[in-house]
């Protein structure tokens, strides 16, 4: 799997990302930086990673989604290829209209860093198919502006086109306001687009990759683009 | 502001903090008036904050040396060697007085200077910890304060992208007129690939970088060097404004110029900004220093000398820089969308000189500005011992299970969950131990090393018996390091105090120096950073003596640190120190019986280093499960803590001779509580009376409820409930 890292400045999670994409890739990902202009040849995955792009200090994404890079992972993903955004990355898809929707400050007003459980919702994604359909991980969260907004007919069609992967729910898999740490809409975490190659989530999968770590929740999701492009090629 | 320069007069001086007797030996000095540039480059330098004029004669009695010290105190950051080529890079810095007129910028830019004293010298920052004290909660001015430090330290640790994992909230009503934002960063080098500020070379170029000087925080350090009136709040104009975006680019920025192999030498701009930077590389490297302001990037037009020399605006460095490497060391700039211009150069003359619009506005002697700056033998009075209390002279007002119940939903004890939630602790994916434990710990790379990292200080120790309190200190930082397996390395340490002009707030500086000196050389853990904070005092009344000891210890192998929660059931828990009740300065003694008083407990240094080094060999053995220091609240507190930490209960029984109230709650020092697998209880037990350490056998874990021989049963759930309580619902307004 050849992916590829879009850099902003601010972006502050590309090493996590990185590391993760070697680690269960076995292939370093290229870094890109905004002012590039085109993604290597040969690009199965291209991964916007968290962080404060530009500082954050217009809207969260909104510089980053016209940053000059941007217009060749907007080709990519019409071309179909596979879009993964986290955290940032997930704004800043919203903002470049890749993804429906908005992230609004955290319910309680503050940013939080703590775990979180979500429940999978389908498994038959290249980016669930590490997993079983309402299985339930736990991965980091760390993020001010993580809830999940859009109008009644948008999460309307998301939900009647599952298109919600991952949403926050207790441990037993229960979607619950007490397991809701922002507010998020029906508990969105992570949806993607109708095509299905363009996936956006708040959580950071990045960071439960290693066993000696404690906790390997997060694999799943690499390890399942991996085979993934196993079986394309 | 001040366009013209004034003429100097003795209401100007006195406005610069320069008593009459410092003017004096500025003109001895410069054998001249002095211009009001001068003027503005002397306050800067001479005050406490930059020239630690009050406390220098004393910090020099500190331990700073062992094997793995690469760097000692006197640069921006103290640096140890961890082998393998491998370097850390750390100090703790206090922003106190800003934090306390602007909570929110005033904590943020704490940790953005620290972060710049760490990523100077060539670390990248791999974690951040703040020590935290707060007034009393009732206070109208702390629940905001908490709020808005918090904000800030996350606001920008978060976004710079560095996890801070660790630190300490208190509080405490003499803390009501001025808290404590104590910041700590950590970073990693390559040992041979390290950056000084002394400049070498004549006719080298002296380049500024990064964002743009503006009009803020003018005065920082002076104001930083003075105790509060009632005008505090119109101070707040000093404070400077952070811009965590700018510095994660400049960090980004100097890591690649210096790997680039552009760097002679290198300083951030922190106090005194342009200033002491300038001044601090040319007296270093026993050169000269000419600038000219015309070059310097300004955000705002009409700036004067004086504002451009004084101004703290954040994210600012001067680099002396390889002459053929200018053009590549601008691009790098450039690429990263920050400013690059060569301000000046170095010269043979000794000479700081600042020029103008054509005009010489300073010309000054360079190593006098800061080698000559004041220094003070302040008289002291020693601290009044206090007497030491018997505990079986203090009645318990409650039953033992009642006063646990209580201590741990108080202030002190309480859970920061709220605090530390807000801080991104995981970022980098090298957190192995999140807060929350005795020490954090961070993996190197991809390990197997990892840091253990803590910060700790009794401050009603150190107010009761400042050189005992400075001791504890020191003791209880190294036995935090100990507690997850790791050994003590070295020590950064925050002083923060009122004025030491009154020779009672002297003496407590004295000391709690004396103490911490004594410990750090006891224990083989010596200071390789640190920083004064003088004058946090309002109308009068001082802080609690408060010298914060941020510590960082090594741990071989990150899989095998140690943490408190109990593992299992069925467990042996045996305490592991002499316990005789030691309840004054005890929680137990002023939350639960209304008596501040007493004094503190005394740390037998010898002791302290013989328990730990067991425990440490215990944990390196794979004998024990799990380890917890036992420090504030005692005993009890402690395992409170590692059954909340798990969910599972414990059988207790407190053995006959010590009062039990004194027992479960008294903080005797020295002492650790551990678990051990019922099959090994046998061989843990002799291998500590072979090495002479007290140990005793408590009870064992398991169920759901603290069951304490002769007391109700408390469910873990319930004391989970009332640990985690309190601080949400005061944020909320609701305690």
């Amino acid at each position: 799997m050849k992916s590829a890292v879009i850099v902003f400045p601010g972006i502050n999670r590309e090493r996590d990302m990185a590391r993760a994409l070697k680690l269960i890739s076995g292939r370093a990902p290229a870094m890109l930086w905004h002012a590039d202009r085109e993604l290597p040849p040969g690009t199965d995955l291209v991964v916007i990673p968290g962080g404060f792009s530009y500082g954050d200090y217009l809207r969260c994404g909104a510089i980053a989604a016209r940053a000059p890079i941007m217009d060749a992972v907007r080709a990519f993903a019409q071309k179909g290829g596979l879009v993964l955004a986290v955290c940032n990355g997930f704004q800043i898809v919203c903002e470049a209209g890749l993804l429906p929707g908005v992230l609004m400050r955290n319910a309680q007003l503050r940013f939080i860093c703590r775990d979180v459980y979500l429940r999978v919702e389908r498994s038959d994604t290249p980016f669930t198919r590490g997993y079983n359909a309402g299985q339930v991980i736990r991965v980091p969260v760390a993020h001010g502006e993580g809830n999940y907004i859009a109008d009644g007919e948008t999460i309307a069609r998301l939900e009647g086109e599952g298109r919600v992967l991952f949403r926050y729910a207790s441990p037993d898999g229960m979607v619950d306001p007490n397991w809701n740490h922002n507010g998020a809409m029906n508990g969105i975490a992570g949806i993607i687009n109708d095509r299905g190659n363009v996936l956006g989530m708040m959580p950071h999968p990045e960071n439960h990759v290693e066993a000696a770590m404690g906790r390997t929740d997060g694999r799943g999701l690499f390890a399942g683009l991996v085979d993934h492009f196993k079986l394309a090629a | 502001m001040i366009s013209n320069e004034p003429a100097i007069t003795p209401e100007l001086i006195a406005e610069h903090g320069l008593k009459p007797d410092e003017y004096e030996r500025l003109i001895k000095l410069i054998g001249r008036a002095p211009s009001f540039t001068e003027l503005g480059i002397f306050s800067a330098m001479w005050n406490e904050h930059c020239s630690y004029k009050s406390s220098k004669i004393h910090l020099r009695t500190l331990p700073t040396k062992a094997p793995w010290v690469i760097q000692g105190p006197g640069e921006n950051a103290g640096i140890i060697d961890i082998g393998y080529g491998q370097a850390v890079v750390f100090k703790m810095e206090s922003h106190n007085h800003p934090s306390y007129i602007e909570p929110y910028q005033g904590a943020a830019t704490g940790v953005g200077g620290i972060l710049r004293d760490v990523f100077t010298m060539g670390a990248r920052p791999i974690a951040c910890l703040n020590a935290l004290s707060f007034g009393d909660p009732n206070h109208p001015k702390t629940r905001a304060l908490v709020g808005g430090v918090v904000a800030g330290i996350g606001g920008y640790g978060n976004s710079f992208g560095v996890p801070t994992v660790g630190g300490e909230v208190r509080f405490h009503r003499r803390y009501d007129g001025n808290c404590l934002v104590n910041a700590m960063a950590v970073g990693l080098a390559d040992a041979d690939k390290i950056f000084y500020s002394a400049a070498s070379g004549i006719g080298m170029p002296v380049v500024y970088l990064g964002s743009k000087t503006g009009r803020d925080g003018i005065h920082g350090a002076s104001m930083a060097s003075a105790e509060f009136g009632a005008d505090a709040e119109e101070k707040r104009p000093t404070v400077q404004v952070g811009d965590p975006f700018s510095e994660k680019l400049l960090l980004e920025a100097c890591l690649e110029i210096m790997a680039k192999g552009c760097v002679i030498a290198i300083q951030d701009m922190g106090a005194a900004g342009l200033t002491c930077s300038a001044v601090e590389m040319g007296a270093k490297g026993d050169l000269g220093v000419t600038l000219d302001l015309d070059k310097v990037p300004c955000r705002e037009t009409g700036m004067s000398a004086y504002e451009m020399m004084l101004s703290e605006s954040q994210e600012r460095m001067l680099m002396v820089l390889k002459p053929e490497k200018e053009k590549e060391a601008e691009a790098i700039f450039r690429k990263w969308g920050l400013d690059f211009a060569v301000v000046g150069e170095t010269t043979p003359t000794r000479h700081f000189i600042v020029k103008h619009g054509g005009a010489v506005m300073a010309d000054l002697p360079i190593k006098e500005l800061g080698d000559e700056a004041p220094v003070y033998d302040r008289p002291f009075v020693e601290t009044p011992k206090q007497p030491v209390i018997d505990a079986a002279s203090v009645k318990p007002p409650m039953p033992i299970a009642d006063a646990l119940e209580k201590l741990i939903g108080l202030p002190d004890l309480c859970s920061k969950r709220w605090v530390w939630e807000q801080y991104d602790h995981v970022i980098l994916g090298n957190t192995v131990q999140r807060p929350g434990g005795d020490s954090a710990v961070v993996r190197v790379n991809d390990g197997p090393k990892a840091l253990a990292l803590t910060s700790d200080v009794t401050p009603r120790y150190c107010e009761a018996d400042p050189f005992e309190g400075g001791k504890q200190a020191v003791a209880e930082a190294w036995r935090n390091l100990t507690a997850v397996g790791a050994r003590p390395l070295a020590l950064t340490d925050n002083l923060n105090f009122g004025n030491p002009e009154r020779p009672e707030i002297m003496g407590q500086l004295v000391g709690c120096i004396g103490g911490i000196g004594e410990a750090a050389r006891a224990l083989d853990f010596p200071i390789v950073s640190g920083n004064v904070s003088l004058y946090n005092e309002t109308n009068g009344q001082a802080i609690l003596p408060t010298p914060t000891i941020g510590g960082v210890g090594l741990v071989d192998e990150f899989t095998k640190s140690m943490t408190l929660a109990f593992k299992a059931t069925n467990e042996a828990i045996l305490l592991i120190g002499d316990t005789r009740g030691w309840l004054g300065q005890s929680l137990y003694l002023r939350d639960i019986c209304g008596h501040e008083e007493g004094a503190p407990p005394p740390v037998d240094l010898a002791t302290e280093k013989r328990n730990g080094d067991f425990v440490r060999g215990l944990i390196r053995d794979g004998l024990a499960s799990a380890v917890h220091d036992i420090s504030d609240g005692g005993l009890l507190v402690a395992l409170a803590e590692m059954a909340m930490a798990s969910g599972i209960g414990a059988v207790l029984e407190a053995p006959p001779g010590v009062p039990a109230h004194a027992f479960w709650f008294g903080e005797d020092q020295g002492r650790y509580v551990m678990t051990v697998r019922s099959d090994a209880v046998a061989d843990v037990i002799r291998l500590a009376e072979l090495g002479l350490v007290p140990i005793r056998r408590l009870g064992a874990t398991g169920g759901r409820v603290l069951a304490i021989a002769g007391e109700r049963p408390l469910p873990v759930e319930d004391l989970k409930g009332r640990f985690e309580a309190w601080l949400p619902s005061y944020i909320a307004g609701e305690a």
